[in-house]
């Protein structure tokens, strides 16, 4: 190709450039462009700013905070029964696992006692609670690729589990419900045998929603293979839960680092299989977008699973066990971690003796899983960026506290 | 590998660095110098015994009136081998690492775990710490002009910002 000199400054050019110059006559430069902080695929008010070169993305720089409501200072200000119900707006598609994770922390610095009947009920809720979120997270997936019908089936499920929790405490979102020492009241009547009709209900419909979006030939080409994060980038990023696990990591604190009474249910741990196996499109590599999102699918079976399970072995007795008016949070300090809906949510509590604590960490699952976007989102396309984000499933509300 | 055993292993390896250790508890943890933290990462993420190949959690912690703020760093090692494909948990144990209350210097580790870059801009906002060697020294979740460090326990809260009157209820 003939090599032209443009305006007498052939330094600033490239050969690359100067062939494109010569060939059509056609300069790019890359551009700076705002993903957020208002943006239906960034799930909340997550802002990126994307360089980008045509349609490709060279680099996802995220800026978050935008829904910092100090929620650490107003734990150190309040006393633990207080801060209950605002570990509710930290991950707001999963409050009873927050509850339930801050619950745990102050009783076991506390050194309190939950009766049985309680840490059932507690593990129903959460892993109710678990079936919600991720239904939230299968529904707004689909709609991030572009299927709409998927989202309205999720959330007709979905209904039902809230129909549940406000039966049980008369909240739908931001429930305060397993608060210290148990929960702060029993179940209503009839909530076994609604909640085992749900199940019956609900546990073929998965299957549905695997054959309606899991293998749907175009959400399948958008989400295999993109965005893939190997076992030791999620290691060293500090992923957790269905992020993890999805790069082939079978790791779950419910069976490796048991709490609660997770020990007493049988339940596998799903995790990211390579392409080629039976239930696995072709296209599929270990810790892609499609392995993350699927993982999520089968999650929701294992929750029906242990639902089950706790149904059946649901004791009688007391909700709660007696917890002093005037609490006092010891001298001494605990970090105790859950499984939550995202990952692995933990509390770093520190008390002196007072009643209200020194600090409150809060280790938010989202916070740390979306931390890898700027590795993962390198040299993507544009909507590789929605594909990689949707399937991280980020809760702004826990990323910036 | 309890924690007692780790703290031993750090203690033949740092000597003196390593001021203080609690094995018992519900949050076990030792201390260790400043300035030999770096070192001390490297060696907790590669020595073959403790292979602690995952940061969970970093933390700012204001312990006033004493003049000083800690940084505690929660460390796990989980590595596969276990029933049925399952992976697991060979150990935990936290570090603490003491720097002056104004201008405290620690050394960051976002070159041994990445997923410390994010964990300590949040302690560098929220605590003033400030972590030498860190890839993006910029606050994290509050705006860059916000003057001060709001979870320190000496923190004064501002009477305005940008303009806008802010109304102050302190009752600490």
């Amino acid at each position: 190709m003939e090599d032209k000199v443009v305006h007498g400054q052939p330094d600033l050019l490239t050969d690359f450039d100067r062939q494109r110059v010569a060939a059509d006559d056609l300069r790019t430069e890359e551009l700076l462009i705002n993903m957020g902080p208002q943006h239906p695929s960034t799930h909340g008010v997550l802002r990126l700013m994307l360089r980008t070169d045509g349609e490709l993305v060279l680099e996802a720089i995220p800026h978050i905070g935008y829904l910092h409501r100090c929620a650490e200072k107003i734990g150190e200000n309040v006393t633990p029964v207080q801060f209950v119900p605002y570990t509710d707006r930290l991950d707001y598609l999963a409050g009873m696992n927050n509850n339930h994770g801050y619950s745990l922390a102050i009783e076991k610095l506390c050194g309190l006692e939950v009766p049985e009947r309680a840490r059932y009920i507690r593990v129903l809720m959460c892993e109710l609670n678990r079936i919600a979120s991720h239904l939230v997270s299968f529904g707004c997936y689909g709609l991030d690729m572009g299927a709409f019908t998927p989202f309205l089936y999720a959330f007709r499920e979905r209904e039902y589990i809230l129909d549940l929790f406000e039966a049980t405490c008369g909240q739908r979102l931001t429930y305060n419900y397993l608060s210290i020492g148990g929960v702060t009241q029993d179940l209503p009547g009839g909530f076994a045998d609604k909640l085992a009709h749900f199940l019956d209900y609900f546990e073929p419909k998965i299957d549905e929603y695997n054959n309606l979006l899991s293998y749907n030939y175009i959400f399948v080409k958008r989400t295999a293979g993109v965005g893939v994060v190997s076992a030791a980038d999620a290691l060293a990023y500090g992923l957790t839960g269905p992020c993890l696990r999805a790069s082939g990591v079978k790791w779950d604190l419910r069976r490796c680092v048991p709490y609660e009474i997770y020990d007493r249910f049988e339940f596998d741990i799903p995790i990211g299989i390579a392409g080629g196996a039976i239930g696995v499109p072709r296209e599929v590599v270990v810790g892609d977008s499609w392995s993350r999102y699927f993982v999520r699918m089968q999650e929701m079976k294992q929750s029906v699973r242990i639902l089950r399970q706790a149904l059946q072995q649901l004791p009688a007795g007391e909700f709660r066990a007696k917890v002093p008016a005037a609490l006092k949070v010891p001298a001494g300090e605990v970090y105790l971690e859950v499984e939550g809906a995202r990952g692995q949510l933990g509390y770093l509590i520190v008390g002196d003796g007072k009643k209200t604590p020194r600090r409150v960490k809060i280790r938010g699952p989202s916070f740390c899983n979306l931390s890898i976007a700027t590795h993962v989102c390198r040299r993507v396309l544009i909507a590789d960026v929605a594909a990689i984000l949707g399937s991280i499933d980020v809760v702004m509300g826990e990323v910036d506290r | 590998m309890s924690p007692q055993e780790i703290a031993d292993i750090l203690k033949t390896q740092f000597g003196d660095a390593l001021t203080a250790v609690v094995a018992e508890g519900s949050h076990p943890h030792v201390t260790i110098a400043a300035e030999r933290w770096h070192e001390a990462a490297v060696f907790l993420r590669d020595d073959p015994r403790l292979q602690m190949n995952m940061l969970r959690c970093v933390s700012g912690l204001d312990l006033h009136p004493e003049p000083w703020i800690e940084v505690v760093y929660d460390l796990i090692s989980m590595q596969p081998g276990g029933q049925q494909g399952l992976w697991v948990n060979q150990s935990t144990i936290a570090v603490r690492v003491r720097v002056p209350r104004d201008g405290g210097h620690v050394a960051s580790v976002a070159d041994v775990w990445p997923a410390a870059d994010w964990h300590e801009r949040e302690a560098a906002d929220l605590f003033g710490v400030i972590f030498d060697g860190h890839p993006d020294p910029r606050r994290i979740l509050l705006p860059d002009d916000w003057i001060g460090h709001p979870l320190r326990k000496d923190y004064v809260f501002p009477t305005e910002y940008d303009g806008i009157p802010c109304a102050v209820t302190a009752e600490s």
